[in-house]
């Protein structure tokens, strides 16, 4: 068992995890993720760390309630556990010196990719940040993406915060400025990805996306995170999860990320309905801690 | 003491024991066993493995016990069936099996004592899969006593992976006095026992309670531990203190066929298949999370034509598959699955579509797999393997109707520890290198074995690595020398 030792609401249906995991918050490294299952009759998903503290044992994850498992995160709190925490799986990001680094973070990707920009700003790169979100409530980790870059704009779909547009617009306009831009790393839904790549790869402009196709065992035995790179089957699981943008076919990722969706629908649907249930035969009401729209 | 020639406690003469009829083994009927995932074979009652252990001709020379990759004294366990003494048997077959309850469900008989027995030239060999179950379980139904471990040697040894060959090595180094401690990378003991053979093959009950037997040996497990990832190679050795590591990960990742088509939406590899189904539950969705495609009344077939290939259809067969076929590019005569999962398979409905090869997969226009485009194949010399090489015949092309397909045609080598791992050798396929004899690698303390080393095999293959490592290691830990 893995223990949760504190549990924060950061935005509407987005919660941190600082979990006491010890081994991994020794070995980790910035782009590397963990598999979790909640109990026995749990499903294992991948989730990427977003901080590790080796001193104390501890590591920090950031979770979007978005399928049946991830609401069911949600709804833990302090003192909870998770049956089986593994990792730190994926290889780590490649970190260097490029020069200018443009970082595009959609949604909880800002998450994902927080570690990685740390790392790189450290290694002496100028960071420029571009976090989007379909609205105000979906731009997270931005005071700490700020400390960590040397210019951060915000976009959301709808305006309510920051510049109204996409990141790629944001992005198409650093590509066009004066910054000399040597490499982008984006992590965020799979469209978003697919823009960035198209944006910077007319441009000749390394960039790499970290990929979140299903997976199960996560060590490479099951081969159920296979991704087309470069027209050959890799694994995001011991190639990836991070691969050159420009290889990557995102058609066939957004296409085997649908494989179960009705099924995902179904145990989605299954859960809040017994919610519903508990909370309708339990005076006073419980609060769905942070439960999407219940 | 003279090893004195007990004289037999058989009283048939050679001539009746041949005359006597192998004893089937009763099983689930296959109309009924198609609808659910409990076991197929029901195993012996007493009196039916005392009258299949009456058959036994006590050869002088024991060929059974030579086939054997972990030498199980086939001829003593079985006359001690002869003798009523069930518990005595199990005890005679742990001193070299530490999972006679799995082995005696899973191992291919056929290849190793059963294919050995001098039975088979004239009549139906010896059931010694059956037997072995039979004592096992009866073991495991009365309750056995454990022989004591020898003296703690104050040796820590660090075991990575928990399958066949990881358990052996666990079960032979505990009892030789060594402090054991298992790393598993998965949330469940077992390795394939659990992720790859299916509840009605295997029951995950006899695992479990195998795995029970070795914890009160001693053996220590540790789950959710990446070797490789979570703590290196050289930190066992520097920190955790270990004096020696049997590495035993067993196969990685699916090798695919790289056709056209193959990254369409139902299109799965036979390890994700299975370990959605073993591992996972699926078919138990929605009581267990992890999902699976509905199969009711869908066209399902598995390419390849081994072991894990069936464990697949068959599963498939029962998650309402309506129908389900093998196909196998070479003839059924080189299928290198067990013969009884064959004929299982068979009874289950199960099309045998052989000498035929997918060259394509076709969409249905939404992403989904429509067909499988194959081809016809004629056998034509004995290629590398030993197998007749199959060739396509030209112009041959037809379709077959699918909406899943499961790939099992083999798997690569995983690259977690060899990547991680300093001075660690691999062959050119990725695979560990380490001597045939003592599992020893190039890294000294560190010992492979099982498919880690020789690719996809058997579990008792397996196995037999895991003695023959726990042998060396012994070796080493007493010596020191490398």
């Amino acid at each position: 068992m893995f223990r949760i030792l504190k549990a924060t609401l950061i935005a509407p249906g987005i919660k941190r995890f600082l979990i006491e995991a010890p081994r991994i918050a020794r070995k980790h490294e910035a782009g590397q993720f963990i598999i979790l299952r909640l109990d026995d009759h749990g499903e294992r998903i991948p989730l990427t760390i977003e901080s590790s503290d080796s001193e104390h044992g501890t590591i920090s994850l950031v979770v979007q309630a978005v399928g049946k498992t991830t609401h069911q995160l949600n709804a833990l709190k302090e003192g909870d556990a998770i049956r089986d925490v593994v990792g730190p799986l994926g290889k780590p990001s490649i970190i260097k010196n490029f020069g200018t680094v443009v970082i595009v973070g959609g949604g909880v990707g800002t998450a994902l990719a927080y570690p990685t920009t740390v790392a790189l700003k450290r290694a002496g790169n100028r960071i420029l940040t571009i976090l989007g979100g379909r609205n105000r409530d979906l731009v997270i980790l931005e005071a700490e993406m700020r400390a960590t870059s040397d210019a951060l704009f915000v976009t959301t779909d709808d305006g309510s915060y920051g510049e109204k547009g996409l990141v790629t617009d944001k992005l198409r306009e650093l590509l066009a400025s004066a910054e000399t831009i040597r490499m982008v790393l984006a992590v965020g839904p799979v469209p978003m990805m697919k823009a960035v790549a198209d944006l910077t790869r007319e441009r000749g402009i390394h960039t790499v996306v970290s990929l979140n196709p299903i997976m199960i065992d996560g060590t490479g035995m099951c081969g159920g995170c296979r991704v087309l790179v470069g027209g050959n089957s890799q694994f995001a699981c011991v190639d990836g999860p991070e691969f050159d943008a420009h290889d990557v076919n995102f058609d066939v990722l957004t296409q085997r990320n649908r494989m179960y969706r009705e099924a995902e629908k179904r145990s989605l649907e299954a859960y809040q309905q017994a919610l519903q249930d508990k909370r309708d035969s339990q005076e006073p009401s419980i609060c769905l801690v942070g439960g999407g729209k219940p | 003491m003279s090893p004195v020639k007990a004289p037999s406690t058989n009283p048939l003469t050679l001539k009746e024991r041949i005359k006597l009829p192998r004893q089937h083994m009763p099983e689930q009927p296959a109309e009924l066993r198609i609808m659910n995932f409990t076991e197929v074979n029901l195993g012996y009652s007493a009196e039916l493995a005392k009258q299949e252990a009456l058959r036994c001709l006590e050869c002088a020379k024991a060929t059974c016990v030579e086939h054997c990759p972990v030498g199980v004294k086939v001829k003593e366990f079985v006359q001690l069936i002869v003798e009523g003494n069930f518990l005595g048997a199990a005890a005679k077959i742990r001193e070299d099996n530490v999972l006679p309850a799995i082995t005696g469900r899973v191992c291919p008989q056929e290849d190793h004592c059963e294919g050995a027995c001098l039975l088979h030239k004239k009549v139906e060999s010896l059931g010694v899969g059956y037997l072995e179950r039979f004592v096992a379980d009866y073991e495991q139904h009365v309750g056995a006593t454990m022989a004591p471990n020898a003296a703690a040697t104050g040796k820590k040894v660090a075991i990575v992976g928990s399958g066949p060959a990881g358990l052996s090595a666990a079960g032979d180094l505990v009892q030789r006095g060594h402090k054991v401690h298992v790393f598993e990378a998965l949330h469940e003991i077992g390795g394939v026992l659990v992720y790859g053979i299916p509840e009605f093959r295997l029951p995950k009950q006899v695992i479990r309670e195998q795995i029970d037997k070795m914890r009160e040996m001693g053996v220590e497990f540790e789950t959710n531990v990446v070797v490789g990832k979570t703590v290196a190679v050289d930190e066992l050795f520097g920190e955790e203190g270990y004096d020696a590591i049997f590495i035993a990960t067993g196969a990685g990742l699916p090798v695919f066929l790289s056709i056209p088509g193959e990254h369409l939406n139902g299109v799965y590899s036979a390890n994700e298949f299975l370990t959605r189904i073993n591992l996972m539950h699926a078919y138990e969705f929605p009581r267990y999370d992890e999902p699976m495609v509905d199969l009711h009344g869908k066209h399902v077939a598995v390419i390849g034509g081994g072991n894990t290939a069936l464990d697949a259809i068959r599963s498939a067969r029962r998650l309402g598959a309506e129908k389900a076929y093998v196909i196998y590019r070479r003839s059924e005569t080189e299928m290198p699955a067990r013969i009884e999962e064959v004929k299982h398979a068979k009874q289950e409905g199960i099309e045998f579509r052989m000498l035929t090869n997918p060259v394509e997969f076709l969409d249905d226009g939404r992403g989904w797999l429509k067909a499988a485009r194959c081809v016809q194949m004629e056998l034509g010399e004995p290629d590398a393997s030993g197998r007749r090489r199959p060739i396509a015949i030209a112009g041959s092309e037809f379709e077959i109707p699918l909406q899943l397909a499961i790939i099992a045609t083999g798997t690569s080598a995983n690259p977690l520890i060899q990547s991680t791992t300093p001075g660690l050798k691999t062959n050119k396929r990725g695979y560990i290198e380490a001597k045939d004899d003592s599992q020893r690698t190039s890294r000294k303390g560190v010992f492979a074995g099982g498919d880690i080393v020789t690719g996809a095999a058997t579990v008792i293959l397996a196995m037999g690595a895991g003695r023959r490592a726990a042998k060396s290691i012994h070796e080493y830990l007493a010596t020191g020398e490398w």
